[in-house]
């Protein structure tokens, strides 16, 4: 199989930057609300979601192009998908906790709540969708899960000096972390036509 | 949640307006800045929530003696997934050109946390016929969140309603795009709050 780096680092800066998920699909955002407080979680769920994010998309795709289309269930995608990243995040979650508990400890909690994610469903379904092969799926994936993170980075730090800020009280809380994020996805715009694929 | 049994109507206008998924819970909330740049898609979402929360709330109420609770999640999230995947079937069939501009975020119905949520608390608890209500509450919430995103959206950014021009003049074109997405909904959810706070003397939504 030849591989195509230029197409893949194209990938890969367009879903992080240009179709960053959470600022221009706006998908993820329950968890981008939630983890987005501070700082440090919000490195600890980027880290993790990241890997989550490609493994999953990797079985995604095995499952699909050896399974699904082969026995023409193609249809049932969704739920094949969903069952997948289930089954993994519990079995991640399961072998974590006995073989590393100290780095359970740390980022155990985000997997639990990584299930919720709609990013991590998408992105199976987009590459199935837009017929990438192994490497763009892969590159896709990665590139996803840097733009989430990256988003969420950008959010938590301009929430912790928000803490301090004298916000009116209707809009304290989420109301203001709605506005913010409007602002970011307003600068991320800046991005569209960087590249065109 | 008071713990004394409610009656469906109330239940039903809990899920409108007291537990109101996008202005009070705040959750599910990706949907609801991605298709209500227009009046046609958020309605669209709008009723297949509807009918995939009621549902589900109805086939998890009736099997709610029938599940191991330790194995409850993979089933729950089995039998949204099919309801899921019947809406998307039906509306590629029949409402093809919503279709082509939605199609991803009906798909992305399953990992919604709210009708997740809601099988959980209360569905798995209680019985068909108030699960159904609940469920038919929440879907109608969910609903007339989307419907007022999307109108300000629309003839704000559009200056029309369903495709139809309504105003003339140069639109605010930042309201459709995707960071006007995000403004309406914290501006509209700060305008709830005030709201309850003034008149009703709320303390407004938690949020997360």
């Amino acid at each position: 199989m030849n591989i195509d780096f230029v197409k893949l680092f194209q990938l890969i800066v367009s879903s992080a930057l240009i179709n960053n998920f959470v600022f221009t699909m706006f998908l993820g955002l329950c968890i981008f609300f939630g983890v987005s407080k501070k700082m440090e979680t919000a490195v600890g769920m980027s880290i993790t979601f990241t890997m989550v994010m490609v493994v999953s998309a990797a079985l995604s795709w095995v499952v699909y192009q050896f399974i699904m289309i082969p026995l023409q269930l193609t249809f049932l995608k969704i739920i094949i998908f969903i069952g997948i990243v289930a089954a993994f995040v519990q079995s991640a979650d399961t072998i974590m906790k006995k073989v590393s508990p100290t780095m359970y400890y740390k980022l155990g909690v985000y997997l639990a709540l990584i299930t919720t994610n709609c990013i991590i469903i998408a992105v199976p379904l987009k590459n199935a969708g837009e017929h990438y092969n192994f490497f763009e799926s892969m590159a896709f994936a990665l590139g996803s899960g840097i733009g989430f993170g990256l988003a969420l980075i950008i959010m938590a730090s301009i929430r912790e000096k928000l803490e301090v800020a004298d916000v009116p009280r209707p809009f304290r809380g989420l109301p203001i972390s709605f506005i913010l994020a409007g602002l970011i996805a307003l600068a991320f715009t800046g991005f569209s036509g960087l590249i065109t694929l | 949640m008071s713990l004394k049994p409610k009656t469906n109507i109330e239940l039903i206008k809990n899920g409108m307006f007291g537990e109101n998924t996008i202005f009070r819970m705040a959750i599910s909330l990706c949907p609801s800045i991605a298709v209500t740049n227009g009046m046609k898609n958020g309605v669209a979402l709008g009723i297949s929530v509807v009918f995939v929360q009621t549902m589900v709330n109805v086939t998890i109420s009736a099997m709610r003696k029938f599940i191991n609770p330790k194995i409850r999640i993979p089933i729950f999230m089995l039998v949204i997934a099919g309801y899921v995947t019947i809406i998307d079937l039906l509306m590629a069939t029949y409402a093809r050109p919503i279709y082509k501009e939605i199609g991803l975020y009906i798909q992305i119905i399953v990992a919604f946390a709210s009708i997740f949520a809601r099988a959980e608390v209360f569905a798995s608890k209680n019985k068909v016929f108030s699960s159904m209500c609940d469920g038919l509450g929440m879907g109608i919430g969910f609903l007339l969140a989307m419907v007022v995103i999307s109108f300000f959206r629309e003839l704000l950014g559009k200056g029309a309603l369903f495709g139809y021009p309504i105003v003339s003049g140069s639109p605010l074109l930042i309201m459709i795009l995707p960071a006007g997405g995000f403004l309406a909904v914290g501006l509209l959810m700060g305008f709830f709050n005030w709201i309850d706070m003034r008149f009703f003397g709320g303390k407004g939504a938690s949020g997360v």
